[in-house]
This record gives C-alpha cells, structure tokens and sequence, in this order.
C-alpha cells in the first residue's frame, strides 16, 4: 500500500494554467475521487501524477518524489487508466494486457514467462480466460473495460489512476466496473483516484471526494459533507436534490427548471 | 491456467516465409535472358544475375521492414518510404551527387550516394512529420499522407530544376529513378548491405516497442517507455535502410505498404511476428517482381518501379477501403 502526495500543484497547458495549486494526500489504500464539472481540472490532475502533463510543484509516493524516478519506475508505482483508451481492434486480449508488463521488461529484453503467467491470472480473477485470443475489436464494451482494468492490473502498481472509467458503459456495467475495481483496491491494498462525472456513483464508492471548479480545489471531505444542494448549485450551476439514505448513501438527483 | 500455452498460433509462418524466400532465390537465379543455369554461362549468371538477386533480396527486405516500422511509429497505416516523402527526399539527395560528379566522387573511401540520401530522406521524412503533427492530431493518417505527397512534390520540383540545370546527367537520372536493378553488380551489393544490415537489426530490436505504440503515445508513456525517444531511434534506422537501398536502386514504390499489410492480414498485426516476416516475404517479393521485369519486354527491360507500382497501387486502394469499411463497422 502506498501513500499519494500532492503538494502546490499547478498543471498548464501552453500559457493556460488549468489547475492552481492543488494539495491533497490520499492515503495508502484509500480512494479518493475528482469531481467537478466539465474542464474544472480533474483529467490534468491524473495526467499528472501519471508524469503526462507538464506541472510544477511535488507529487510523491510514499513521501519521495515522482519526478526523481525513471519513467519505468513510475510506471510500475502508478497504472494510469485513460478516458477513452486506445483498443486496437487486431490486437489479441492477451497481447493487450501483457503491455502493462513494459515497466518490468528491459529495453532489448522480452516479457518472462512468469509476466506471461501472471498476465493469464489476471485475466483469469477478472473471468476473462477465455477471452485470451479473441481481437480486441470483437469485444463488447464492457468486455473492453474490465480489459482495460487487467492491464493497469498487470501493471501491479500500488496506485491506480481512472480517468472516467465508466462514461461510456450503461448502468449495470458500470456498477460492474466499479465494483469490480473496488474489491480489487481491497484484495491488493490498491491506492484509487479516479475522476468521475455521476455524482452518486462517486459517493458510492470513493472514501473521500475532491470537488474542484476551474482548477481550483473547493471542498474535499466525505459525500455527505461534499454532496450538498447548495454547493452543486454554486459550482454546477444546476438544481439538485440531494437525498441523505438512512446507510449513508448520498443520492443526488436532478430537477426540472424549466418552467411548465 | 498456463499462460505459455497462450503463445499466438502461427509458429509456422517463419519457416514458411523462409522457404518462399529459397523458392524465390531458385526461381531468380534460374530465369532470365541468358536461359537456365548451365556451365557454360555459369560466369555471366554470377556476375549479372545474381547480384540482382540479391540485390532485390535486399531491397525489397528493407523497403518492407521500412514500411512496417514506419507505420508502427507514426501509429499510421499508410505510411511508407514512399508516401512519407522518404524516397523523395532519398532521390533528391542522390541526384545532387550525379549533379557534383559521380565520378570525381570515385576515390572516395566511403561512397558519398548512400550518405546523401540518407541526409535527403531524414530531412524529408521529419518536414513531413513536423507537417502532419502541426496540422492536425499526429495519428490521422491523412494529414500526415497528405504532407507527405506535398513533401514528395516539392523534392520532384527541386530534383526537376537541379536536372534541368544540369541536363548532361539526366538520363543517369531518370534510369536510376526508375529503378535500376538491372544494372546490379556485387559492388552494390557491398555498399549497401552494411546499412541494410544494421537498420534491420535496430528495427527488429524495437518489435515489442512499436506493439506498445499501438495504443496511442500517451498511454505508452504510462507503461513506461519514452516515447519521443523510440520514436527517433525507429524512424532514424528505417530511414537509413531505406536511403541505402534507394541509392542503389532507385524509387521502388509501394513495396513498403503491400507487403506489411499482406503479412497482416495473414499472420495477425503484432509487430514482433510482422517485423521478421515483412523482412522475408519482402525480400521474396522484389525477387518475384522483378522477374517480369527481365523476361516480358524483349531487348528493353520494364523497371523494376513500374512492375511494383502495377501490382501496388491496386492493392494499396484495396487497404484504403478495408480501412473504410473497418471504422464504419466500429463506430
């Protein structure tokens, strides 16, 4: 398990500072998720502390600093799950999660037969063994998902990063994706940011959220201290509902405006 | 489950791609306008014939590999020597040293032509780039295919006025534009086998680099690999290969778009079997291709350019509308 720390960081691109001086800690094992709408800074956070996007201030792992590793030892400290993730549609499912071996390969070297092996147990806890030969592209998308979750899996980095995992799946897939990625985080002790747009789903599963608005970090805490009418207003600019359940779960809902 | 027994079907592929390859050398050396190999001619299949084989081996291996590795690099499809601009710019640099005197060159311990369309071609290829990536998302095929047709016309355009200017090595010119594997001699062979030699191995050596590539810069990144730097190393080494061969024989179109895509549609996309059998089934193909050449035209020979681009230019609309028909289906 390893602790995340971001201390004063800035993200820009070109003159464009799109993130200001963020700061937050996410504990070894925990799961904090980014909310906030559209361009509020949350893709530029995990792009970088995946060591993709150009930033000042520290990020670290366990207190050392990202930036004075290789990228190869970043790579095998953080798996970085894109938005949209490329899937080659000729690429056969195994040869796909065995790329989240790289960081442990050597330049002119090839992968072991122990990434191989452990390429075919990933693939085997997540019930995708069967699907070892199938071409990426004659999957479904949920299928496509949980494939996409395997290689950062593959990757056996303590920190996994999610950048909308779910955007593009219909509820029950969601919910799928998500529990899956939550008993994961508990069987591997693994350390989740994630970025995500539901509302509700995000308190359902994260420990703490993070709501930011224009770069800037508003409010972090628990959803029920996030998640209020009042503070979606201000930085959504819409009009919610926002029901506290008797377990906890914060459910937010959206109301009509428009006048009838 | 045992994840070595998951290794992608095809192991035969490689010794099938080697023994095409034998087929092809026997084939090569034992057509032509000098009849089947007996004693008699022994000396004149040596000294002509087979250097041509050879040499075609070699071409045709590099030109194929070039083509492969370009693609994986660019994350494009359609790139090729041909369409980057490569062989342009290759052609332009080989042209100046016609221009300045081939033969006062003569003496020289290292051939200035390889070196000048090596120069010519990495110039072009990375204009090209620069293009493609500033005018649109890198991975779009078209912009960079389209910066490289407009790369490929401004090298002509300045090849045409160098010529025009120097109108005494024009011919030279255009017979070596056109290809001229015919005129192959061991010589050739020995100048270019050396960069042949070493781009290939490079290029095999980043295999499993441009499978990583396949998704997209940004990812490769966060599985660790420096993807500028791969990026360079692949591009600078097919280049090379291809200067080399360009330098001995000519602009030899689409070689290095219809034989990686016939080795995908068989043997599967990934680059660490592609790599291997582009090199062989490439070198099979030139030897193969340039046989017509030889034997169809009496008294003159048809280049070498002229029989690839017959056979490519049909196969290469053929990817075009797979291409098509494949992003209509998956969207």
């Amino acid at each position: 398990m390893s602790s995340l720390t971001m201390s004063g960081v800035s993200v820009s691109y070109g003159r464009r500072e799109v993130v200001h001086d963020f700061t937050c800690t996410v504990g070894p094992g925990e799961w904090v998720c980014l909310i906030g709408p559209n361009g509020a800074g949350k893709s530029s956070i995990l792009r970088a502390i995946a060591g993709l996007a150009k930033h000042t201030g520290e990020i670290g792992v366990e207190g050392s600093p990202l930036r004075l590793r290789t990228s190869r030892r970043q790579a095998q400290l953080i798996a970085y799950v894109r938005q949209s993730p490329t899937l080659p549609s000729d690429m056969s499912a195994f040869d796909y999660v065995l790329l989240g071996r790289n960081p442990y390969v050597s330049y002119f070297g090839a992968e072991t037969a122990n990434d191989r092996d452990l390429v075919g147990r990933v693939l085997e806890r997540l019930d995708m063994a069967t699907f070892a030969d199938r071409l990426l592209g004659t999957l479904s998308g949920g299928e496509q998902q949980r494939l996409v979750i395997a290689r950062a899996l593959a990757q056996e980095a303590p920190i996994l990063l999610l950048d909308e995992p779910t955007s593009a799946l219909d509820i029950g897939h969601q919910q799928q994706a998500l529990e899956l990625v939550d008993s994961l985080r508990r069987e591997h002790g693994l350390t989740v940011v994630s970025a995500m747009h539901d509302l509700t789903l995000a308190g359902l599963y994260a420990d703490r959220l993070a709501l930011l608005h224009e770069g800037h970090l508003v409010v972090a805490g628990t959803a029920a201290q996030v998640l209020r009418a009042e503070t979606l207003a201000e930085f959504y600019g819409v009009s919610v509902t926002v029901h506290n359940q008797d377990d906890g779960t914060v459910v937010v809902v959206p109301r009509r405006t428009a006048s009838s | 489950m045992d994840g070595r027994g998951r290794r992608p079907r095809g192991h035969w592929w490689l010794p099938l791609a080697v023994l095409i390859l034998i087929g092809a050398f026997v084939l090569g050396a034992s057509i032509g306008p000098a009849g089947r190999i007996t004693g008699a001619n022994w000396h004149l299949i040596w000294t002509v014939r087979m250097p041509r084989v050879v040499l075609a081996a070699l071409v045709g291996a590099m030109l194929s590999v070039a083509g492969a590795s370009y693609q994986g690099a660019f994350g494009n499809p359609l790139a090729d020597p041909y369409l980057l601009g490569v062989a342009a710019g290759s052609g332009l640099g080989a042209t100046i040293v016609f221009v300045v005197g081939r033969a006062s060159t003569s003496g020289w311990l290292i051939d200035p032509l390889p070196l000048a369309s090596f120069v010519g071609g990495l110039v072009a290829v990375f204009i090209t780039y620069l293009i493609g990536s500033a005018f649109g998302p890198t991975r779009s095929s078209l912009t960079l295919v389209l910066a490289g047709v407009a790369i490929t016309s401004l090298a002509s355009a300045i090849q045409t006025f160098v010529l025009y200017r120097n109108s005494e090595v024009i011919r030279e010119v255009y017979s070596w534009i056109l290809g001229r594997l015919s005129t192959a001699s061991w010589r050739d062979v020995r100048l270019v086998t050396p960069y042949i030699v070493a781009s290939c191995i490079v290029l095999l050596l980043h295999r499993r680099h441009l499978d990583i590539l396949r998704v997209g810069d940004e990812e490769a990144a966060s599985l660790g690999m420096r993807v500028g730097r791969v990026r360079l190393i692949v591009v600078v080494a097919a280049t090379l290969g291809t200067a080399a061969a360009v330098s001995v024989s000519g602009l030899i179109g689409f070689v290095g778009i219809v034989v990686p895509h016939a080795v995908r549609m068989m043997a599967g996309a990934s680059y660490r079997r592609l790599l291997p059998l582009t090199i062989l089934f490439g070198a099979a193909f030139l030897i193969l291709t340039d046989i017509p050449g030889r034997v169809l035209t009496h008294g003159s020979e048809t280049p070498i350019g002229v029989v690839t681009a017959f056979f490519g230019a049909p196969f290469f609309i053929v990817v075009l509308m797979r291409r098509r028909l494949g992003n209509e289906a998956s969207q």
